[in-house]
């Protein structure tokens, strides 16, 4: 969110204007007061388009900072509810650049692009104005020297005045991309004020997880819990790899593609049964032994749509024979609490074996299906019935 | 025949001693991989036992090499210190490099990435299951029970399809399977795995398979059209994810209107591959050509 990206920029040395965060209507008259005169309130949340859906306010007084926080307080922008504002004093832009570092895929590097053409989403500037928008690509070895910076700042044509402000900044926004490890760092507008001032007055800033994992301990405080679908904060914190869909057909799977596949499977299957859908992506990884089983499934059940499970492993390095065995006693280990039919397609090394111990196991709401095809089909089939 | 990974492959591995390291090294010499030695700088001069074979451990990459001749590094090295063993792989020249390790920050491997320019090594992975080439030689997990020789060549951003593929299609069999990864950026892409396997003649067509998140099957279709002339069966994984939502990969995610599984399916129809709907349908569409042949 912006009031979280300001703090990166202002850690490392990003002209930008924090302001304060104000959970009430009350909070932001408050901020508004302590800074006297125009004040700007917007809504703080991880969307585009913020200004368009009416979250960003001008307010003379700290009266209308207070009524337009009630106004943006609660509202819902693309879907997501807005449960706080940000409150900055007012401050006018004479100009509105455009500024960002990227992970370029493609091209396997990272890429900065800049445009003195700020303010309005810079796709729309790429379609309407492509000869403004630079395209930079930055080596990964040698990142952006003092010498990058300055080449970026002319190429981008930003004004000679604005010259070494700018080649600063675009050298701070780096340390943002670098040593947060960042996949992307935007400014949008970068803008320039009275005075010749540059500043950061709106950004973003997208955090590579494998990284806040391995050497950012601090990255977990962005985590807004409230804002986090709470099955997919209990899977986080079981370490399971899970992703709330809107469907009734719960799934688990080993493999991120496997699983993939399988949401698709389903779908397809489900245009037959009444349109039912996907629930939820869930990959369990290989080991897929009871715990890991159980706890997966007691996500699962805890979503109050789910209405049939899909259970769909291939066995490779754990055989089938190990996953059934694992699902044989995930169910013994969940006992009364499951109570939605479950379909389980294995496949792989040792199948007939782990077909066997489940056959043996005879659990009243099991039905075991041979291909994906055809289990995805029972599952669709079930939870349209249920 | 088969690409980048024979019977004549010398295997090391980083990170022999650790625990993924040492079960699935035990794998590696089960299948009958000729695994040579590893690598961990605190335990050189000792040796480990797995999968019933006296492995000696060694310093580093360089003293491995020059003691057993290795060209095949598999690394299982966690992800705070993978960046370090690549560069370290790639210094000592090992012809191919095999990063099983999932995790690890994308920044480190575009600058492994960058480092490889105009380097000897060619790097497979990150965040991937390795390559086999069935009844011959493995280097990452794979299950080497799945499949046996055949004419198929495949190349998969994941794990698990990869199994799935290889599973549906065993009775044909494979030349070589390799899983290049699902992180955003990666060594081996698909077009480098294409251009193999064109290139390879016992190889007589080639299942491709994609997933959501970046342009890497657009553009391998690109390539298709213009330098493939075997038969390609493609699938995307990922139809129904939701636009903004990392699924499982690192790399699988919808941003905006880019990366849709839809997309991939159109550029690589448009460019005269097959795709098929679920994996039994590929692999299905994979049976009758293999069956004209």
């Amino acid at each position: 969110m912006e009031f979280q990206a300001k703090e990166l920029f202002a850690k490392h040395g990003v002209a930008t204007t924090l302001g304060v965060v104000a959970e009430t209507p009350e909070a932001a008259r408050a901020a508004a007061e302590e800074m006297g005169g125009v004040t700007v309130v917007k809504a703080q949340v991880k969307a585009g388009g913020r200004g368009k859906a009416g979250g960003v306010k001008i307010a003379k007084t700290a009266d209308e900072a207070e009524s337009y926080a009630r106004d943006i307080i609660g509202m819902e922008i693309k879907g997501l509810r807005v449960n706080r504002v940000l409150v900055t004093p007012a401050t006018p832009p004479v100009e509105e650049y455009y500024f960002s570092f990227l992970l370029d895929r493609s091209n396997r590097s990272h890429l900065c692009i800049a445009s003195v053409e700020g303010g309005v989403e810079i796709e729309e500037v790429a379609k309407t104005n492509p000869d403004a928008v630079k395209k930079i690509r930055i080596d990964a070895l040698e990142g952006v020297t003092p010498e990058k910076a300055a080449a970026i700042v002319d190429e981008a044509k930003f004004p000679a005045e604005l010259r070494d402000q700018a080649i600063e900044m675009v050298q701070n926004l780096w340390k943002v991309y670098v040593e947060e490890d960042a996949t992307l760092v935007e400014v949008n507008p970068l803008a320039r004020l009275e005075g010749d001032k540059l500043e950061a007055l709106d950004g973003k800033v997208s955090l590579d997880d494998n990284a806040s994992e391995v050497r950012h301990p601090d990255h977990e405080q962005f985590e807004i819990r409230e804002e986090a679908d709470p099955l997919e904060a209990a899977a986080k914190d079981k370490g399971l790899n899970y992703v709330k869909l809107d469907g009734e057909v719960g799934i688990i799977g080993n493999g991120a593609g496997l699983v993939m596949s399988t949401l698709d499977v389903v779908a397809y299957a489900g245009e037959k049964h009444g349109g039912v859908k996907p629930a939820n992506f869930l990959d369990i990884g290989g080991g897929a032994n009871a715990q890991v089983m159980a706890n997966g499934l007691h996500i699962i059940l805890g979503d109050p749509q789910v209405k049939s499970v899909f259970v769909n492993v291939f066995g490779g390095i754990t055989a089938c024979d190990e996953v059934a065995n694992g699902i044989v006693g995930a169910l013994d280990i969940l006992g009364d609490e499951e109570t939605k039919p479950l379909v389980v397609r294995l496949d792989g090394n040792n199948v007939e074996e782990g077909r066997r111990i489940l056959a043996e196991a005879n659990h009243p709401l099991v039905t075991m299906v041979d291909t994906m095809d055809g289990a995805a089909d029972k599952a669709a089939e079930l939870a349209h019935q249920a | 025949m088969s690409i980048y990974l024979n019977k004549d492959s010398r295997i090391i591995v980083q990170g022999m001693t650790g625990g993924m390291g040492a079960k699935h090294t035990t794998l590696m010499v089960e299948s009958g991989a000729n695994i040579v030695g590893g690598v961990n700088a605190r335990k050189a001069g000792t040796t480990v036992e797995l999968g019933g074979k006296e492995l000696p451990v060694f310093g580093t990459v360089e003293e491995a090499m020059k003691e057993t001749d290795a060209n095949v590094s598999v690394a299982f090295v966690p992800p705070a210190f993978t960046k370090d063993a690549c560069i370290e792989a790639i210094d000592a020249e090992i012809p191919l490099l095999v990063v099983i390790t999932e995790g690890v920050p994308v920044l480190d491997t575009a600058e492994v990435v960058q480092y490889l320019e105009g380097r000897s090594t060619r790097m497979i992975g990150p965040n991937c299951p390795g390559i086999i080439t069935p009844e011959e030689s493995l280097a990452g997990i794979t299950p080497h029970t799945i499949a046996g020789k055949g004419p198929v060549g495949l190349v998969s951003k994941s794990g698990t399809l990869t199994y799935q593929m290889m599973y549906e299609l065993k009775d044909f069999g494979f030349t070589t399977a390799i899983g290049i990864g699902g992180d955003p950026i990666i060594g081996t892409t698909h077009i480098d795995a294409l251009e193999a396997f064109e290139n390879d003649p016992e190889t007589k067509a080639i299942v491709m398979i994609g997933e959501i998140g970046g342009d890497a099957e657009e553009r391998a279709a690109a390539y298709i059209k213009e330098h493939v002339t075997k038969p390609v069966v493609g699938y995307v994984a990922g139809f129904t994810a939701p636009e903004g939502k990392t699924m499982g990969h690192a790399g699988a995610i919808v941003s905006g209107s880019s990366g849709t599984a839809q997309a991939k399916k159109e550029a690589l129809e448009a460019a005269g591959v097959k795709v098929g709907k679920t994996p039994s349908e590929t692999a299905a569409l994979m049976r009758e050509i293999l069956q004209a042949l």
